[in-house]
């Protein structure tokens, strides 16, 4: 699924990355655990989250996770677009839950990564 | 190559900067994506641990073409019971820790799963040497 496919879906905004909108990814992993994610083994799947902190853009370049939705209109800080820009990491914010992300995401073809 | 990176305890804006260094390092090198993101994993959770755990830490790492050598380092409260450290969902973090996304006892075992060799020597009350080897 396109990038701005999903930004579409979840009524999203990019905040960074808009150069990417093109992308195609294919896996979803949602989590407010850090751990959680660094666990995941696969690369190059989009994780949802509710966390909007510099850790969780730090977690993600570590996992090469290349695209993130923070969900409930949270506000992104610039220390977490300063990481991003860095990695090339794209950040979408959402009204939405992470629940209601995800539920759409995956009706719509996501694939969860377990 | 040998590198060498301070973490100071308790300094959650900068945790990961040292495993991001090494990271673009290892993409210089053309090391292979999924053995980076092993080390990268590996190391970010031992310098999360620092940062939640710790006072200090030194992170020395060492990079040959047969692989990286890894040791954290810290002066810290040490780890009591080492097998009870390693299960997975066993914490000792503070609520700031869990608040960062962190704290979920899942670093060691992650740490371990990552490594092909992982060593632990703590002292409690002094501090804890993680060695950490990967082969390319």
């Amino acid at each position: 699924m396109k990038i701005s496919e999903i930004c579409s879906l979840i009524e999203g905004t990019v905040v960074i990355g808009e150069y990417r909108m093109d992308d195609e990814v294919e896996y979803a992993f949602a989590s407010d655990l850090m751990s959680d994610v660094l666990t995941v083994k696969i690369q190059n799947f989009i994780l949802l989250t509710g966390l909007c902190n510099v850790q969780a853009v730090r977690t993600a370049e570590m996992s090469d996770v290349p695209y993130m939705i923070i969900c409930r209109n949270k506000q992104v800080t610039p220390d977490m677009l300063e990481v991003a820009e860095e990695s090339n990491i794209v950040i979408i914010c959402t009204r939405f839950s992470m629940f209601k992300c995800a539920g759409i995401l995956y009706v719509n073809g996501l694939k969860p990564v377990y | 190559m040998h590198v060498e990176y301070n973490v100071e305890g308790g300094d959650f804006s900068n945790a990961g900067s040292a495993s991001s260094q090494i990271k673009k390092i290892l993409k210089q090198l053309n090391v292979d994506p999924s053995l980076i993101k092993r080390v990268v994993v590996a190391l970010y959770e031992a310098e999360v641990n620092v940062v939640a755990h710790a006072y200090r830490g030194v992170i020395d790492a060492d990079i040959n073409p047969s692989g990286i050598y890894i040791t954290v380092k810290d002066e810290g409260p040490g780890i009591p019971d080492v097998e009870l450290a390693m299960t997975k969902g066993y914490s000792t973090a503070s609520k700031e820790v869990r608040e960062m996304g962190f704290g979920a006892g899942m670093g060691l075992p992650n740490i371990s799963e990552n490594a092909d060799k992982l060593s632990i020597d703590t002292v409690v009350g002094k501090g804890t040497t993680l060695n950490i080897e990967i082969r390319f």
